[in-house]
């Protein structure tokens, strides 16, 4: 009996070896273990056993069943083991097949830089106000200290409806508007982004284009805080680096005027063909607002003052991008919506 | 405005490159465009004389000639045809540099040897718009009073940098070399030496010959005259001809020239008549009357409307004041005695007579910026003194000087502490009062404040502000320092429009569609294109009265226009699927002289399919593509519900594929696919989904979230339902009927399945949708989701005759 249970224990370990599947070795854990298998069928034969041998092939058995048992569960883990890296094998796939199109639109490049410019300004205090396109001559030239025949009228060429209606050149007449609505209470912080309209057509001018207009007004406002203001803007827009220059310029609307530059973004000052060799590019026109703007708005120009701003959207977008030709931005060819 | 670099060192000492003085003029509001050196790259060119010219033994078109240019004789070949024995020319000799990069090397024509070429005046780098043409074609002949031997550059005074002006229009006093330097001297620190013109005169006075009436003083405020005798009309001398030329402006004979030489220095236009043609020497300075005309110097014959100015003599017009002279009285070479004319008329007279004869000259453009009134004397006497000394004609005693009123002195209180405090920096009383006196301005005590006098040539200033701005300007913009304002800074806030219009695009954006930004104005032709009948309300466009072409013609009251012709360049260039949007104003007529209502529009198109990819096949724009993303924009916007109901009228779009969108009580917009016949008009040959909505609409019932709703505590049960219908039946419907049918405890329905094919007869559809049921207060039982099922599949068969599919 004791050697019929050791050639057992030999067999099922050797079977167990042998065995490539959780399957088969469920099998022979049936075959040898279950209630009918080999195991139970060899311990009938206890009966005929003496007193003494009984306890002591009983041991033998569990024994041996013990450590079938122990080796079924050691090859089993070893097979799902082996079964799974099998699986994660076959599961290979090729990770550099690109993605699934999940298709998105973008939005415009003027728009892009729009927002970045309005948050620029909200973080200073400033609130964004909007106005007409389509303006009376009298916001967008008289009330802005131009007269009808004033020679600097020449700087912007006009789309006309009639003669007393036309198509803003500029977002300059939010100035006034908002001023009017406000006036006498201070402060007036507002940015006014919003297209406006000139008579050329060229690679640098489309007869519509984008501005966007500031204008602060209080008390002590000075044409240092202007000076500040704008640094902080080209730093933040442009990079920490930025640089900028402020130089004598006439604005109707604006006294003291200024043209600002700021320190050339691809080159970084030391000149290149966008900057024409001079490391600088004009990016804005500023100036604090002349006491006629402000009087006509509401505004006694002897207790309150202020400074005023505007830029091209298209001309800081086209830095930024390094877009070479307006027209590309009125195009919306999709290959190049594509890119932004 | 061009200006001499070396013309501006007669009235002021310059000590600095010409590039380093445009540096400072720039900082100082005098912007320079750029710096030019005229002849740049020239070198090695002397003048020399043509001594002999033989025919050359081996070619017809060239000729062997001897010139003496002073140290040798040289032997040059040239094919030259304007070149007499005895002209002085200039002569680039061997290791010569012209303006083109040329090197003059001694060579071999046709087996002759040439030691060095005669050059032209282009090949000396000057620019050939200020030269007649057989100057700029031909070798250039020097007058016969050259030095021989010279440099040539010198001679021709080439040895020069041109200064390109960009001046702001306020700045009519730097349209001149004294005005620049004035600034200059001013810059730098160094005395200013304006001309101080005197002469030699006759005996015989002018008072006697010349008598000047200024009949309209409203619009001559000043009229100086001179009178010259024995005038001899000819070239003008080489120096003067290189300053014109330098400015930009062509020679043309002496009396001509120098009246242009005064306006460039001086910045006082002039006109020269021809004394002997003007009737009984006597000049009225008056407005036109009906029916006036004049030929003015370019040949024109010009109708006059009353109300321009005009110089007259009693026979009518003989110039159109500050704009252009009159042929009749046109200094000609039989001309022997001239009267310069050195006035000051009205800015905006001349501005609007120039502006409606299309006219504009150097003269022009100088008196509606506002010249020197103070200037008008000097600027005749300078003319006269440049004739005189040209020996080209003799100066009559004396000048008329006709001057209505008093020239009014402007006197400015500049409070120091005003500019302190406009600028944010301490600016004081001495600085001002310096940087004021250097610009010319005369600068009293007033107590704390100064008195400023404004100098007749600078027109532009009138206000203290603006000479807050001069010593701005002068001190340095980059000498005030960088601040905030002060007082309390909080964050700005966007409106909810402006929040709600930024997700909008955001979200159009991220469901597959490019933001495009087109023109607001339009062709005409749009509306044909897009079908609209010829009453259509959309047709009351607002027309610009000057626009670039008709393409742009009028302003636009719709954006579909606008999005067809982007989808039309994209699809000629070969973009052929494509999904566009665009947020804009149109803009609705109200008449001509009030502003038009502004309305935002928000509008999309998309052509062809989605694209596809290895793992995805595309999917077409059609309606319920474009449906859904609407529907997801709506949920991004918290909008009200929006109803789309058929529309079938449209004449833009397909009348099956088209609703119109609902939501408020209010027309929202519309969604479709467009109009075979649009399509056709634009020539596109592919299907194109397009909507427009108010957006001011859109926004105005959107932004107010839906109320949480708790999650369910007790499970749903789902049940499918599938039944027949005719077609025609609008999903609306039916939905609405199951909502109604299926009660409170009808917690959601979804159609997942619609078939129409060979199991299902003609004229009817399948239709399957998911019920779910759940109670929120217990759990439903089986049965009465059965029930519920059961009272929607009665409530459909009785409304639209549906028959349950099993
Ligand atoms: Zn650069």
């Amino acid at each position: 009996m004791k050697d019929k249970l050791h050639e057992l224990g030999a067999r099922a370990r050797e079977e167990m070896a042998e065995a490539g599947s959780p399957e088969e070795l469920d099998e022979i854990r049936i075959r040898f273990l279950g209630k009918k298998g080999e195991l139970t069928r060899i311990l009938r034969g206890m009966g005929g056993l003496s007193a003494e041998e009984r306890p002591r092939v009983g041991k033998m058995a569990n024994e041996i069943r013990a450590a079938i048992e122990k080796e079924l569960t050691a090859k089993s883990a070893i097979l799902k083991k082996l079964i799974k890296e099998q699986m994660l094998h076959n599961e290979k796939i090729d990770v550099t097949l690109p993605g699934t199109v999940v298709w998105r639109g973008g939005r415009h490049p003027l728009n892009i830089v729009l927002e970045e410019i309005e948050n620029i300004f909200l973080g200073l205090g400033y609130t964004i106000a909007e106005g007409p396109e389509i303006e009376t001559d009298y916001y967008n030239f008289e009330a802005l200290n131009l007269p009808k025949d004033h020679p600097a009228r020449d700087m912007q060429d006009t789309f006309f409806i009639s003669n007393e209606i036309l198509l803003r050149t500029q977002t300059s007449p939010v100035q006034v508007r908002t001023m009017e609505k406000t006036a006498p209470k201070l402060p007036v912080k507002i940015i006014a982004p919003g297209k406006v309209y000139r008579r050329d057509d060229d690679a640098t001018h489309s007869p519509m284009f984008n501005q966007v207009e500031g204008l602060a007004v209080d008390q002590r406002i000075t044409f240092s805080d202007l000076k500040g203001t704008l640094a902080y803007f080209a730093r933040e827009m442009f990079g920490k680096k930025t640089k900028t220059r402020f130089r004598p310029s006439y604005f109707p609307f604006t006294e003291p005027s200024a043209e600002v530059d700021v320190s050339c973004v691809i080159c970084g000052g030391t000149g290149c063909r966008v900057c024409s060799h001079t490391g600088w590019l004009e990016i804005l026109g500023a100036g604090m607002v002349h006491p006629r703007v402000l009087e006509v708005s509401g505004y006694n120009s002897e207790d309150v003052t202020g400074f005023a701003f505007g830029m091209g959207i298209e001309r800081i977008t086209m830095l930024k991008y390094g877009i070479d030709d307006m027209r590309l931005l009125f195009e919306n060819d999709l290959r190049f919506l594509q890119q932004f | 405005m061009l200006v001499s670099y070396k013309w501006l060192q007669e009235f002021v000492e310059i000590d600095i490159s010409p590039r380093e003085l445009a540096d400072r003029l720039t900082l100082a509001g005098v912007t320079v465009e750029g710096v030019k050196e005229v002849g740049a790259g020239v070198s090695k060119v002397l003048t020399g004389k043509i001594e002999a010219i033989n025919r050359h033994p081996n070619a017809d078109k060239l000729v062997i000639t001897t010139v003496d240019v002073g140290t040798e004789k040289l032997q040059i070949i040239t094919a030259a045809t304007n070149v007499n024995v005895g002209d002085i020319i200039p002569v680039a000799v061997e290791g010569a540099k012209l303006a083109s990069g040329l090197v003059i090397k001694r060579a071999k024509l046709r087996g002759v040897e040439s030691r060095g070429m005669m050059c032209s005046g282009q090949e000396l780098g000057i620019d050939p718009k200020t030269m007649s043409t057989e100057q700029a074609e031909g070798i250039m002949i020097l007058p016969p009073t050259t030095p021989i031997g010279k440099d040539a550059k010198e001679i021709l005074g080439l040895d020069d940098y041109i200064l390109e002006l960009d001046l702001t229009p306020n700045r009519g006093d730097c349209l001149s070399i004294i005005g620049v330097a004035r600034e200059i001297a001013a810059l730098l620190g160094r005395p200013f030496s304006p001309p101080q013109p005197t002469l030699r005169e006759l005996e015989e006075r002018i008072d006697e010959q010349v008598n000047v009436d200024i009949a309209d003083p409203d619009l001559c405020h000043r009229f100086v005259g001179r009178l010259i005798k024995n005038v001899q009309v000819a070239s003008s001398p080489l120096w003067m001809q290189q300053r014109l030329r330098a400015a930009g402006m062509r020679p043309i004979n002496n009396i001509v020239d120098v009246t242009n030489y005064v306006m460039l220095e001086l910045g006082q236009p002039m006109h020269a008549f021809d004394y002997n043609l003007l009737q009984d020497g006597h000049i009225i300075v008056r407005r036109v009357r009906a029916g006036e005309k004049i030929v003015t110097l370019d040949g024109v014959e010009r109708a006059l409307t009353p109300g321009m100015l005009a110089i007259t003599d009693p026979s009518g017009p003989i110039a159109i004041a500050g704009v252009m002279g009159g042929q009749a009285t046109e200094v000609t070479e039989k001309t022997n005695s001239i009267l310069l004319e050195s006035a000051f008329f009205n800015p905006i007279s001349v501005r609007r007579t120039s502006k409606a004869l299309g006219l504009r000259s150097e003269a022009s453009l100088r008196f509606e910026k506002g010249i020197d009134i103070g200037g008008c004397a000097r600027a005749a006497d300078r003319a006269a003194q440049l004739i005189v000394e040209m020996g080209c004609g003799e100066a009559v005693a004396g000048r008329v000087d006709k001057l209505p009123e008093k020239i009014k002195e402007r006197v400015i209180q500049f409070r120091p502490s005003r500019a302190s405090y406009v600028l944010g920096v301490d600016i004081a009383g001495e600085i001002a009062r310096d940087i004021l006196t250097s610009l010319q301005f005369k600068v009293r005590d007033g107590g704390e404040d100064l008195l400023v006098t404004v100098p007749t040539h600078r027109s532009d200033v009138s206000l203290e502000v603006d000479l807050i701005e001069e010593v701005a300007r002068m001190y340095g913009y980059d000498k005030a320092p960088v601040t905030l304002p002060s007082g309390g800074v909080s964050g700005g806030t966007k409106t909810r429009e402006q929040i709600y219009t930024a997700h909008a695009g955001n979200e159009l954006a991220a469901g597959g569609f490019f933001e495009v930004m087109t023109y607001s104005f339009v062709h005409p032709r749009v509306f044909d294109l897009m079908n609209l009948p010829i009453d259509s309300p959309y047709r009351n466009t607002l027309k610009l009265q000057n626009p670039l072409s008709e393409e742009h013609g009028v302003m636009r009251t719709m954006l579909l226009p606008c999005l067809m012709e982007v989808l039309v360049r994209n699809h000629n260039r070969r973009v052929q699927n494509g999904a566009i949007f665009e947020v804009g104003r149109v803009f609705v007529n109200r008449g001509l002289d009030t502003q038009p209502e502004e309305k935002t529009t928000l509008a999309a198109a998309a052509m062809g399919c989605t694209p596809g990819s290895w793992n995805v096949s595309p999917t077409a724009y059609d309606y319920y593509h474009l449906k859904g993303v609407l529907e997801n924009l709506f949920t991004v916007l918290h909008t009200v519900p929006v109803k789309f109901r058929p529309e079938s009228a449209n004449p833009s779009f397909h009348p099956g594929r088209t609703a119109v969108l609902e939501a408020g009580g209010r027309r929202l917009g519309i969604l479709g696919e467009l109009h075979p016949d649009v399509l056709e008009n634009y020539d596109l040959p592919v299907k194109v989904t397009a909507f427009e909505l108010d957006f001011d609409r859109l926004l105005a019932l959107s932004g107010r979230p839906a109320d949480f709703i708790p999650l369910p505590k007790y499970p749903a049960i789902e049940r499918d339902l599938a039944i027949l219908v005719k077609k025609d039946i609008l999903a609306d419907h039916i939905l609405a009927t199951i909502k109604k049918a299926g009660g409170k405890l009808l917690n959601a329905v979804s159609l997942f399945d619609i078939y129409r094919g060979e199991q299902v007869p003609e004229g009817m559809q399948s239709m399957a949708f998911s019920l779910l049921f759940q109670a929120s207060d217990r759990t439903l039982t089986d049965a009465e989701a059965v029930e519920k099922t059961s009272a929607v599949a009665e409530a459909l068969a009785k409304k639209f005759g549906a028959e349950l599919r099993s």
